[in-house]
């Protein structure tokens, strides 16, 4: 009972913790999710280059990760996090915001419609990811400023 | 004494003009130059992927990268370069070409017309491309679909747009030296560093540049702010990729994933929708190379 208080205390306490931060510090926010999208890319990505064997029960989490990504960056571009931390969000997203939403959606919808597929084989993961990453693509390459 | 000084004067102008026209006559190369051949398509193919050519010259906002009707807008320091057409229409593409202006262009940068092309057109890197390989190319490009259309003209800033000063831009930058192989390094080394430097031109992008445009040579492969002035390129010496596998170059050029899963973006995929259709065997043989960059 008590340890499961704790748990229950150290969820609360990390929940509120991320709701912190998405509200005192956007930039972050958005980078955790983006890192935890490489994070979960590099699951899938060894499994379609051949160099992790295909585990349907890892993708699943991946399109999870993914999901929660696409629905909460909408919300993690306020006008006061332009700039700073090194972002490279474009500052074309604060003048199509609209655009800018409806292809956050757009990744969202890929997640979506192809989790089943992913889950089923290796070649249904291989065309599910590329999906997937085509919506990353399609915002990156309007949204995301090139690094060096 | 002053009508000597005036002459002399008139003399130092007329010779210094004389000069700079001889110096900035457009280089061809003679039909009788490239001998007898047999060409060899396939090869062709894998040039072309290789090359990048339709990541220029494909017509923007579709999917087909054999339409290679141009239009692409070029933003630079000096103005907007407009890619011109080199699809089959033999109108307003390179379909009336002939190997030897084919083979001119790519490697002296002369128009058939005897023009100097700018060097927005990497033949600073085609240059050094083999004969054969350029043959092949072209054989290729005339089994794609003409597309119809002349591209407008380039729009540069004066004295940019002066095309015989490029004459003098060419003598400063273009070495006319073929590649260079290297016998103390492995047959795969050499093929990576003639598909990096020759065909891929990654450095074009890759490094930073002078205000004339030419590649910082000491800073070749080291990365640089975006001709665009869009954000930046990065550095792909072993300052930057030393914790990538020659592997993980060749991958990256497959799947646009880079080790941390993160995906290569903006002009960086439209590379890697050319690449992925090469060899594995040649995706490694430049993962080989890159990771023999010294680090900058």
């Amino acid at each position: 009972m008590k340890f499961r208080g704790l748990v229950a205390a150290t969820a609360l306490i990390a929940l509120g913790t991320g709701a912190v931060i998405a509200q005192s510090n956007p930039i972050a926010a958005r980078k955790a999710l983006m890192k935890g999208n490489n994070d979960g890319a590099k699951v899938v990505v060894a499994m379609m280059r051949g160099t992790a064997p295909f585990d349907a029960s890892k993708v699943d989490p991946v399109f999870s990760q993914w999901a929660e990504t696409a629905q909460k960056l909408p919300g993690l571009f306020p006008d006061n996090s332009k700039t700073g931390e090194e972002t490279r969000a474009s500052p074309k997203i604060w003048e199509n915001k609209a655009d800018f939403d409806a292809k956050a959606a757009a990744f969202g919808k890929a997640v979506a419609d192809n989790r089943a597929k992913a889950k089923e084989s290796l070649d249904g993961l291989k065309a599910a990811v590329g999906a997937v990453g085509k919506a990353c693509d399609d915002c990156h390459d309007d949204y995301r400023v090139s690094g060096r | 004494m002053l009508r000597k000084l005036i002459l002399l004067v008139l003399a130092v102008v007329v010779v210094g003009f004389a000069a700079i026209w001889f110096l900035t006559i457009p280089k061809t190369v003679s039909a009788s130059a490239l001998g007898a051949y047999s060409p060899n398509v396939e090869n062709g193919r894998t040039v072309f992927y290789a090359g990048g050519c339709a990541s220029c010259h494909a017509v923007p906002k579709q999917k087909d990268e054999t339409r290679l009707g141009g239009g692409l807008a070029l933003r630079s320091p000096f103005g907007t370069f407009y890619v011109p057409n080199i699809s089959s229409d033999p109108k307003d593409g390179i379909g009336g070409w002939s190997e030897a202006q084919f083979v001119t262009a790519m490697t002296k940068g002369t128009s058939p017309s005897g023009k100097h092309l700018f060097p927005a057109f990497p033949y600073t890197s085609y240059q050094h491309a083999t004969i054969v390989d350029l043959r092949d190319l072209f054989a290729f490009l005339k089994t794609l679909p003409p597309v119809s259309g002349k591209v407008r003209d380039h729009d540069l800033r004066f004295p940019f747009n002066v095309r015989r000063m490029v004459g003098l831009w060419k003598l400063l930058f273009l070495d006319g030296r073929p590649f260079d192989f290297d016998p103390s390094k492995s047959a795969q080394w050499n093929r990576g560093a003639y598909l990096t430097n020759a065909l891929a031109h990654c450095a074009e992008c890759h490094s930073p540049r002078n205000a004339l445009g030419a590649i910082v040579e000491s800073r070749r492969f080291a990365g640089g702010p975006s001709p665009d002035g869009n954000g930046g390129v990065p550095n792909i010496t072993a300052t930057k990729l030393k914790d990538w596998k020659a592997q993980d170059i060749s991958f990256m050029l497959e799947d646009g994933q880079t080790p941390d899963s993160d995906r290569v973006g903006g002009s960086m995929g439209e590379v890697v929708r050319n690449t992925a259709h090469l060899s594995n065997d040649d995706r490694l043989a430049i993962g080989e190379y890159i990771k023999t960059l010294p680090p900058r």
